[in-house]
């Protein structure tokens, strides 16, 4: 298909475009397969927008006259307007924009387009392999290996080519735990805890059904993370009854009399399409200015949005109490083990590790219990808060968990090597990208779509200098230790960097967040100046000394 | 006295945790010092309330309400102790007289002549010819000089030269409790003025010549418009029902060139309530998200704060865009309209926004137009319908501003909670007492001391790191955005006292140090910069040249020669102003956990305020 097919006016001049807290700019609006691009022509103080296709999560149109307005909701939240004069042009550059917007074929996407401008000195592709992480682990355990038995997607299907695994399991066992196991994914090891050699696994759901069936080889796997005579802890993210009422389908939960050295907790995590609900009310409350408070506040809380910050959080806080704290080994799923399941395992890391609050740790962690994982980010993030079509698969379950490593973030300012605008890019990127990288919804898909050959990495334009500098924080200092947050609801705030981002003027909060970078700065060149003047004086005291010898 | 074994605790955890030690009484304060030698120190004044709970198996609870928002639930393991500490302390917090508060007996040590220099520190005539006042326009009134007009105002007013003592007089008699129309702020740019007073005495038809020539006066003072506004800062209810007891509101067909607006901002006794269910909601063990948002909500708290600020705004804009002077009111004119003068001061003139101008501001529109401190904050013992969070909510409103403009204002939140913390403590003289003939009558400047020097001796710990003094120069007005979505819940007062609920890591301490340890690095670079200089001038030329080349900047883990390190070590690059905190186990509420899992069989485990509790 060519994109010009779709453009039937691909430039307007005399265009508007109106920001919120921006005076309203005029300029030309061109179309291109990918992007929308507006320029103010002035020449003193030229103005570009560049708005990438896939951005866009929902455009409304209105006429008054011949004067066309386009309203533009991108999935970065941001609102934008642009008056066109015309009818003719303005009805066509909307069309043309929704079906830029809406291409059904990944193929189309704007990664299999993009040619960088940048040097490549690392491909991201190949920067986080489970390889490496393996080689990691073995310098602590022997009691894990790797395995191939997906290597063709055909064990389980959302999985990568390659797992960890306890030892003593073979890859015949493996097949048959897969086949008890919704979607094949059958209990992998997720995390490591160094420090007493506990283990977290996620998986999904068994396939218990209602006779009660049972799988020899699947427990087999999960004791095989036990110490002797210790008991481990399967945290599942549904109710009770909700677990119960899965046997019906199938699917079901460990049960004690097969599983006796395990306990099971259910620790409730909200589905992904309540999870979008709740998305789109809290974007709704944030963007009405006309609120007065009992309207904001409750409306903030018909959201439930923060009700699933501190579920997650809590949720997260009791997988890592139970490995650090109960030296227990941990197994976490819901049901197909690709949303909360995952939302779970990696905030548990970031409490536990200090690795994965490093930039690189942070990205791998991504790569691992996320991508390679095989939370369907195609599907989840196929729509934002402002999508009028019925919801099918949207859901900001990634996005959730971006916000509460922010939380944990805001509470230890100072473990984190990257900043706040680190995540804000990260989501940005999981709903509209120049990259590869969060297209598609597994390995699988990415392998078929040769994305690595065909695409560039996310992490091979982060991990530049240049772009890593923007992401740093500075103030940052190695913290070692467990660190854990407080969930209670005073110590929660709305994140106000994506939801108020476009609602509110910054500049004020930014110049302050630049001062204190300007003050950790000048106090590391004070510091290196001291030293470098102590030094010379101490020089000059030992010439002078040689001297008088 | 002393009481042994005493249980101390935690507000929030839901496990009952605590830790023991031992209770002392004083003649001023509380003390407990628990079995790690830490200090609970608590002022008898700042205790609001004391309450004896139901015995328990483990001894008698007796729970203490602060006025700084402290909660502390201590165990005393025998009735009878706890019966008479509760006794002792309802004596120690009720005061029935002045000379029995704290300030009467606080000695700091100081001289005679410290104390008199530190109650001149803050001069309010210096306050308003730094204004520019007196002028063309307005001068200095003698009317009051003996408080006989107005007991409830100071002696010096300012107020416009065209009004003569009659229309003073008149219209004083036309204004509730004699608080005619004065001077509370001049801005010299726009010529334009803030003027305060209360309610007039119109009922449903009484006019007075001589408050509609006052009016006029203040309008006529203003060269640069004609007309002025008048805010009565009640809800429009409120001032007609007022009408009823021959009180109310300015009728505009009487006033010429006035125009009038409510701005409705509840009285004190809305507050009062308001302040109390936002205590009860937040006070509650195992929160939830829902019951905090939905008590936020219905305490009307911050929807209180947020129309506090707004009639700020406007009556900043009415000055700064319009150049018309305003009449601010409401009944007394002592609550709702010293925060509003405050506060639109604090918005249009920055000096307000430093350390010193902010004490001046609080001396000026609240201390000495008679906010009546002791009624409001319970000095004494008295009528607990007088008490209300008018000041509290004054500098929440400000605290608002300062996270709003995080570089406008000289001083930090700090300084705001310090304030507060003295307003309720009656250790200096300064809040003591309802107007400023009641504190002359006390003596207080004689037997009491005032704060503002300490603070300012100690000011390195209120200073806002990031205050840029260009960010507004002088007169440009500070426009906040006043969208419901920008007023926070003001964690570091309401929960200042409890220490889980707040970031592990302080990034505003870590800001604060480094920027002081700036200051000294600045210090030393001088002083090593001045030795080498002085060496240099002593050796011998070609020996500097050649050192200059011999000793680039190489990095500091290069070999030391031993005098440098006898001198001083290279400091460690933040590790003197960093602290992790709340990552041992000590400090870690999960590990409440540890106990109670090996105890039953449960089915589900449940985190509240990161404290882990189980349920079978």
């Amino acid at each position: 298909m060519e994109f010009a097919e779709l453009i039937k006016t691909p430039r307007a001049d005399n265009v508007v475009l109106h920001r919120p807290f921006h005076p309203a700019v005029e300029g030309t609006l061109c179309l291109t397969g990918h992007h929308l691009i507006f320029s103010s022509r002035r020449q003193d103080n030229a103005e570009e927008l560049w708005l990438l296709h896939s951005n866009i999560d929902s455009i409304e149109k209105r006429f008054v006259g011949s004067l066309g307005t386009i309203v533009i909701k991108c999935k970065d939240l941001r609102i934008i307007q642009l008056d066109i004069p015309g009818m003719e042009e303005c009805l066509n550059i909307a069309s043309s924009i929704e079906a830029l917007s809406t291409l059904d074929s990944v193929t189309l996407m704007y990664p299999f387009f993009y040619r960088p401008m940048f040097e490549v000195l690392e491909d991201g592709w190949s920067s986080f392999l489970l390889e490496q992480e393996f080689e990691l682990l073995s310098s602590v355990t022997n009691e894990w290996r790797l395995s191939c038995v997906n290597k063709e997607f055909s064990v389980c299907p959302s999985y990568p080519a390659v797992v960890i695994v306890p030892k003593c399991i073979d890859d015949e066992a493996l097949r048959k735990v897969a086949l008890f196991r919704h979607g094949g994914r059958f209990p992998v090891l997720s995390y490591y805890h160094g420090k007493n050699g506990m283990a977290m696994m996620r998986s999904s759901q068994p396939l218990t059904g209602t006779n009660g069936r049972r799988c020899k080889e699947d427990e087999k796997l999960i004791n095989a993370t036990l110490r002797s005579g210790r008991r481990g802890f399967v945290i599942d993210t549904r109710p009770l009854n909700v677990a119960q009422q899965a046997r019906a389908k199938g699917g079901g939960f460990e049960q004690e009399v097969h599983y006796p050295q395990w306990r099971r907790i259910h620790k409730y995590i909200e589905r992904f399409n309540i999870l979008q609900e709740s998305f789109i009310k809290l974007v709704e409350a944030c963007n009405d200015q006309s609120h007065n408070m009992d309207r904001w506040l409750s409306k903030l809380e018909a959201s439930n949005w923060l009700t699933h910050i501190k579920e997650l959080l809590t949720a997260a806080c009791l997988a890592a109490q139970c490995i650090d704290r109960e030296s227990a080994s941990v197994l976490v799923h819901g049901s197909e083990g690709t949303d909360s399941t995952l939302q779970v395992t990696s905030l548990a890391q970031i409490i536990l590790d200090p690795r994965c609050r490093t930039i690189r740790g942070f990205e791998a962690l991504i790569v691992r219990e996320w991508l390679q994982a095989g939370h369907p980010f195609q599907q989840r993030c196929a729509q934002s808060a402002y999508s009028n079509s019925k919801q099918k698969w949207e859901a900001p379950v990634f996005l959730l968990f971006l916000e509460c490593v922010w939380q944990i973030h805001r509470q230890f300012p100072c473990s984190f090597e990257f900043n706040e605008q680190f995540l804000i890019m990260l989501f940005e990127h999981a709903y509209a990208s120049q990259f590869g990288t969060f297209l598609g919804n597994n390995e699988n898909e990415r392998a078929k779509l040769k994305l690595p050959q065909k695409t560039m990495s996310l992490w091979s334009w982060v991990n530049r200098p240049e772009e890593l500098s923007r992401f740093q924080n500075p103030l940052y200092e190695a913290n070692s230790l467990v660190i854990w947050p407080s969930v209670a609801p005073q110590s929660l705030q709305l994140w106000e960097g994506v939801f108020l981002r476009w609602n509110r003027p910054s500049k004020f909060l930014e110049e302050a967040e630049e001062e204190r970078i300007n003050i950790i700065k000048y106090n590391k060149e004070l510091q290196a100046k001291v030293n470098a003047l102590r030094r010379q004086l101490a020089e000059m005291e030992t010439n002078e000394e040689l001297l008088e010898e | 006295s002393q009481v042994e074994q005493v249980k101390l605790l935690d507000r929030f955890s839901t496990s009952n945790k605590s830790v023991t030690g031992t209770l002392y009484l004083t003649a001023t304060h509380l003390l407990f010092i628990d079995s790690s030698q830490r200090e609970t120190w608590i002022l008898h004044h700042h205790i609001a309330a004391v309450e004896k709970l139901p015995l328990t198996t483990s001894g008698c609870p007796l729970v203490i309400q602060c006025k700084n928002f402290r909660i502390v639930h201590f165990v005393v393991p025998r009735e009878r102790d706890c019966h008479d500490i509760y006794n002792s302390l309802l004596q120690l917090s009720r005061t029935a007289k002045y000379e029995e508060l704290y300030a009467f007996s606080y000695n700091p040590k100081q001289n005679e002549s410290e104390q008199v220099k530190g109650w001149q520190l803050i001069d309010l005539a210096e306050e308003y010819k730094r204004m520019g006042v007196p002028n063309a326009y307005w001068q200095l009134s003698d009317a009051n000089r003996d408080y006989k007009i107005c007991e409830t105002y100071p002696r010096e007013l300012y107020v416009p030269r065209t009004a003569s003592k009659p229309i003073i007089v008149g219209s004083s008699k036309f204004r509730s409790k004699g608080r005619f129309p004065v001077l509370s702020y001049y801005h010299k740019n726009k010529e334009a003025a803030i003027c305060r007073c209360s309610q007039p005495l119109s009922g449903f038809s009484a006019r007075c010549l001589e408050d509609e020539h006052m009016l006029q006066a203040i309008s006529k003072a203003n060269p640069s418009n004609r007309y002025m506004y008048v805010m009565d800062t009640r809800p429009k209810l409120n001032a007609m029902a007022n009408r009823a007891a021959g009180k109310g509101y300015e009728n505009e067909d009487n006033y010429s060139n006035i125009r009038f607006q409510f701005v409705g901002i509840e009285n004190i006794h809305v507050m009062r309530s308001s302040l109390q269910k936002l205590l009860e909601g937040i006070g509650t063990r195992g929160l939830s998200v829902n019951d905090f948002l939905s008590g936020l909500e219905n305490s009307g708290w911050l929807r209180h704060v947020k129309a506090v600020l707004d009639a700020a705004v406007f009556l900043a804009k009415a000055i700064a865009v319009e150049s018309a002077s305003v009449l601010v009111h409401c009944s007394d004119g002592w609550d709702r309209t010293s925060q509003v003068c405050s506060l639109g001061s604090l918005l249009l003139d920055s000096y307000y926004r430093t350390i010193k101008g902010f004490m001046v501001l609080i001396e000026k529109d609240w201390i000495s137009f008679g906010h009546k401190f002791s009624d409001r904050c319970c000095q004494l013992d008295g009528d607990p319908k007088e008490i209300s969070p008018v000041f509290t909510q004054f500098l929440e409103s400000v605290w608002n501003l300062t996270e709003q403009f995080p570089q406008a204002f000289e001083y930090n939140e700090a300084f705001l909670l310090q304030i507060h913390e003295h307003v309720h403590s009656c250790q200096f003289g300064n809040f003591l007492g309802n107007c400023q003939k009641e504190r002359e009558e006390l003596k207080l400047k004689e037997k009491t001391y005032s704060l503002w020097p300490f603070l300012l001796a100690e000011q390195k710990k209120y200073q806002n790191p990031l205050y840029n003094p260009d960010f507004s120069p002088d007169l440009t007005l500070l426009e906040p955005n006043t969208v419901s979505f920008n007023f926070k819940f003001w964690r570091n007062m309401y929960h200042q006292f409890d220490r889980s609920m707040h970031p592990r890591q302080s990034m505003f301490n870590l800001i604060m140090n480094t920027s002081e340890q700036n200051k000294q690095l600045e210090e030393d670079i001088k002083e090593l910069e001045a030795k080498i200089k002085q060496r240099n001038g002593q050796s011998d030329v070609v020996l500097v040249k050649e050192q200059e080349q011999t000793a680039p900047p190489a990095p500091v883990a290069l070999k030391t020669p031993p005098c440098f390190q006898k001198e001083q070590p290279p400091m460690p690059v933040t590790d003197a102003v960093r602290t992790i905190e709340g990552s041992n186990a000590a400090d870690n509420r999960y590990s409440e956990l540890v106990s109670e899992f090996s105890k039953a069989e449960p089915a589900v485990v449940s985190l509240e305020y990161g404290v882990a509790r189980m349920t079978c």
